[in-house]
């Protein structure tokens, strides 16, 4: 395995380029003082100085993304054929400049799409095309909680390298086979002493973070609390029931499907759905099962904290970016409500025992 | 005859049923020659046009479009053209915040028999669309540099002020206090997550009351709330702003005064948390950072990476705090003191001014620049008190499909245009839906634009008085401020 590569400041831009010869290269820029991820262009610098508003998924899993396309031919005699048409396919990629919680939410991702017994060939040839190189963390925002989630801000998962900013530049760590190619451009040089460097940046921005809570029985006891309306009622009092939270979450991985139709010809499109929206889970018939936001809430929660985990051993589906507490127009905060269910839950039990 | 001497435009026509379309009829009957731009949809009458009609085929391809309908007094249903006159005349003074020629757009009125008058309409409105040539698309319109720098400019002005803000709070618990017995529920403020974020409180105990702030951070409208408490007694701690969205919500039905008990707090203006992360942002470190806060009437002073800044409440306050006219709740049943307005000279604010300042071209090519960031999930719309019909809303609707899952640009747009029409004469411009948006995308510009038209055509202010009827639901025979028949 080649040793830890180091990439000065200066060179960033050019390994970019070179790297952009083979392949799309998507980094985090800045717009309107927001930061999106957007295809590398000759003169943007990467805005790398905190995370991205947005989350890198819409590169693999975009927020439309045109399966098919399709046109309607009427013969005479009233015999109508249909021709299809492949949508685009996906040209290799590569994400620069995520943080470590953005290349763990694709691991969250992989065990719907391709790791059990559904193979989604979309999904799969996207993510088989990306490669990610992961930013550590320097130091935490007041809404990152990685750690309470078995991440931090030096966790490899789902990166296929992993840079750790040092003075003058990045360190560079394969993480996969992948990535241990990308280090071998000449524009790198052997890291050396600055891995040292680096290994102190990660483990001051571990120490950066406050403790992790305990939220192993987040998953039983938002079980426990399902049928509990009033529960519900009140940690959804304030939420607006839109879609910030799931469309910025690295995670969130529901879809729709729609055909656009333009006259006779139309295309077939894979959308972001978002469980926040009543539409979400309305039914032909007009029922809706989660009528109210308390439901819908409750739904969200519950399936990052309680029923993925159940189906993933024991693995959570959030990657503690905060991008949901720190875009919210009304300032929700998901570790609040999780620990208000274990508390709620623990509480209750506590009196069983006393009765 | 343009299809003789040059390449056709597209010109989309809507005709109502009982006259234009009878007179464009008439008019062929007669062998009138007409040129061939224009493709007529026939409407049952003008008021059936929704002038989202018009928006979606002029940002859909059409290089004009031309509203056609029977002569005041004399619509068919009697009425349907009056309110129709209205509708289209706020259209053609929103339209240019857009970057949409208001010329591109006309409407008049052609009787059945009137055959003369309908080829020189359709003749001198093709005649005017070939002046202006093929429609510039929004997809293609290319960003000028530095035009994000115009939009830099730093609202100024004087904020609203009130000397007691410190000793306020007790004297709201108190009232609170008194009243919470009686009510379901009390919709207030606490403090957030961190030091800078308030969120909204619902306090159902006098325990939650123990957890009530009041200040400048208490940026959200609790109005927001209420058409979805309806049918529970609820208790609402309102600024000067959020007031006047209870007044609009109640204009409309859309609440119960009786099941409704407001607390006016008077406000010396609110904080903008993004002018806060930008400021900090320039000074090296950001809003996430931020260990502690204090903030008061003057400023905020935040701690952050160690380091402690202060701002003025000049540099920080939303714009719309800037010339603000009602600092004291409009309407409410405990008022919690009196804050002194600001001096308003009729200033318009910083962003109408930016975009007053620019082409039409470049406004276009600032929305397509702004909305592509737009990642559809609606917090402008959740977040403003008057969409109330937020589970139902058209722009989730596939039949009639008016938005698609497509998120071009201009899908995207013409959802903002659904939310400036459908709130076109109830809009206080609480500014709810640009501070939600979590991308940051201005689209309280279009709000603005929506209601200085309003202001000028109807001298009318949402929100002010419970029993005034919204422009938009209301008409005169003869409009004081409407000069129709340029055609």
């Amino acid at each position: 395995m080649t040793g830890a590569k180091f990439l000065s400041k200066e060179k960033l831009l050019d390994w970019l380029a070179e790297l952009g010869q083979t392949r799309r290269v998507f980094m985090p820029v800045e717009e309107g003082g927001k930061i999106v991820f957007r295809p590398c262009t000759n003169g943007d610098t990467p805005a790398l100085v905190r995370d991205a508003s947005a989350s890198p998924k819409g590169v693999v899993f975009p927020s439309s993304a045109e399966l098919f396309r399709y046109t309607k031919t009427k013969a005479r005699g009233g015999k109508s054929s249909m021709e299809l048409k492949p949508g685009t396919e996906f040209e290799p990629a590569l994400i620069f400049g995520t943080r470590p919680c953005g290349a763990r939410g694709f691991t969250i991702f992989d065990r719907v799409y391709t790791g059990g017994k559904f193979n989604d060939p979309y999904y799969r040839a996207a993510r088989e095309n990306t490669l990610i190189v992961t930013l550590a963390c320097e130091g935490p925002e007041n809404t990152c909680f990685c750690n309470w989630v078995g991440s931090g801000p030096d966790d490899p998962t789902g990166s296929d390298v992993l840079a750790t900013p040092v003075e003058g530049g990045f360190v560079l760590e394969s993480v996969s086979e992948r990535g241990e190619a990308l280090l071998e451009s000449p524009l790198l040089q052997p890291a050396e002493a600055r891995t040292a460097e680096a290994d102190s940046v990660k483990s001051r921005a571990r120490a950066e973070l406050p403790p992790a809570r305990d939220i192993s029985a987040a998953p039983q006891s938002i079980r426990a609390l399902f049928d509990n309306q009033k529960f519900w009622d009140e940690v959804s009092s304030k939420c607006l029931s839109c879609g910030a939270c799931t469309y910025l979450c690295p995670t969130c991985y529901c879809f729709t499907i729609t055909d656009e139709d333009h006259g006779d010809s139309g295309k077939r499109l894979r959308s972001w759905d978002n469980c926040m929206s009543y539409q979400f889970s309305l039914e032909a018939s007009g029922h809706n099962p989660r009528p109210t936001k308390a439901h819908r809430l409750r739904n969200r929660v519950g399936h990052k904290f309680s029923y993925y985990p159940q189906l993933h051993e024991g693995l959570l589906a959030c990657c503690g970016c905060g991008r949901c507490i720190r875009s919210c127009p009304v300032s929700m905060d998901i570790r609040e409500i999780v620990l208000d269910a274990i508390d709620r839950v623990q509480a209750k039990n506590c009196e069983v025992v006393h009765e | 005859m343009s299809v003789l001497t040059g390449k056709e435009l597209r010109i989309v026509g809507f005709l109502c049923n009982w006259c234009s379309y009878g007179g464009a009829d008439t008019a062929g009957v007669g062998r009138f020659v007409q040129p061939t731009d224009l493709r007529i949809i026939r409407v049952p009458c003008s008021g059936r046009i929704d002038p989202l009609f018009i928006v979606k085929a002029l940002l859909n391809g059409a290089d004009g479009v031309l509203v056609s309908g029977c002569h005041p007094r004399d619509c068919h249903y009697s009425q349907g053209n009056f309110y129709a006159r209205r509708r289209l005349e706020v259209l053609k003074h929103f339209l240019p915040v857009l970057g949409i020629d208001p010329a591109r757009f006309e409407y008049t009125w052609v009787s059945a028999s009137e055959a003369q008058r309908w080829q020189k309409v359709v003749s001198s409105f093709t005649e005017r669309i070939h002046k202006l040539g093929p429609a510039s698309r929004l997809e293609n319109t290319a960003l000028p540099d530095g035009l994000e720098k115009r939009f830099a400019a730093i609202a100024s002005g004087e904020l609203p002020s009130d000397g007691k803000a410190a000793t306020r709070l007790e004297e709201l618990k108190d009232r609170i206090h008194e009243f919470l017995p009686d009510l379901d529920i009390v919709i207030g403020w606490q403090r957030g997550f961190d030091a800078l974020h308030n969120t909204p409180l619902f306090m159902r105990s006098a325990e939650d009351l123990e957890k009530l702030v009041w200040g400048p951070l208490n940026i959200h409208n609790t109005a927001t709330y209420l058409p979805s408490l309806r049918g529970k007694k609820v208790g609402v701690v309102v600024k000067g702003c959020d007031s006047r969205s209870v007044v609009e919500l109640l204009q409309e039905k859309l609440v119960d005064r009786e099941n409704i008990v407001v607390f006016g707090m008077p406000c010396s203006g609110i904080v903008d948390l993004s002018k806060i992360d930008r400021a900090l942002r320039e000074r090296g470190t950001g809003i996430g950072r931020v260990q502690a806060a204090e903030c008061g009437e003057k400023g905020v002073t935040i701690k952050a990476g160690g380091q402690e800044y202060r701002f003025a409440m000049e540099e920080v306050a939303a714009d719309k705090c800037f010339h603000c006219e009602y600092p004291n709740a409009v309407l409410a049943d405990h008022l919690i003191g009196n804050a002194s307005p600001s001096s308003s000279n009729g200033k318009i604010s910083r962003q109408l001014a930016a975009f007053d300042a620019m082409s039409l071209q470049e406004r276009m090519a600032y929305w397509r620049s702004q909305m592509d960031r737009c990642i559809r999930c609606h917090a402008c719309r959740n977040a403003c008190p008057l969409c109330v019909c937020k589970d139902h809303c058209i722009a989730q609707s596939r039949d009639p499909h008016w938005i698609s899952q497509e998120d071009t640009i201009t899908e995207k747009l013409m959802f903002q245009v659904v939310h400036a029409v459908h709130t076109a004469g109830r809009c206080t411009e609480c500014g709810e839906c640009e501070r939600a948006c979590p991308m940051d995308i201005p689209i309280l510009a279009m709000k603005r634009q929506m209601n200085r038209a309003i202001r000028e055509l109807f001298e009318y202010k949402a929100g002010t008085d419970p029993e005034a009827v919204p422009p938009l639901l209301a008409f005169q025979a003869e409009e004081k401020n409407i000069h129709e028949g340029v055609l």
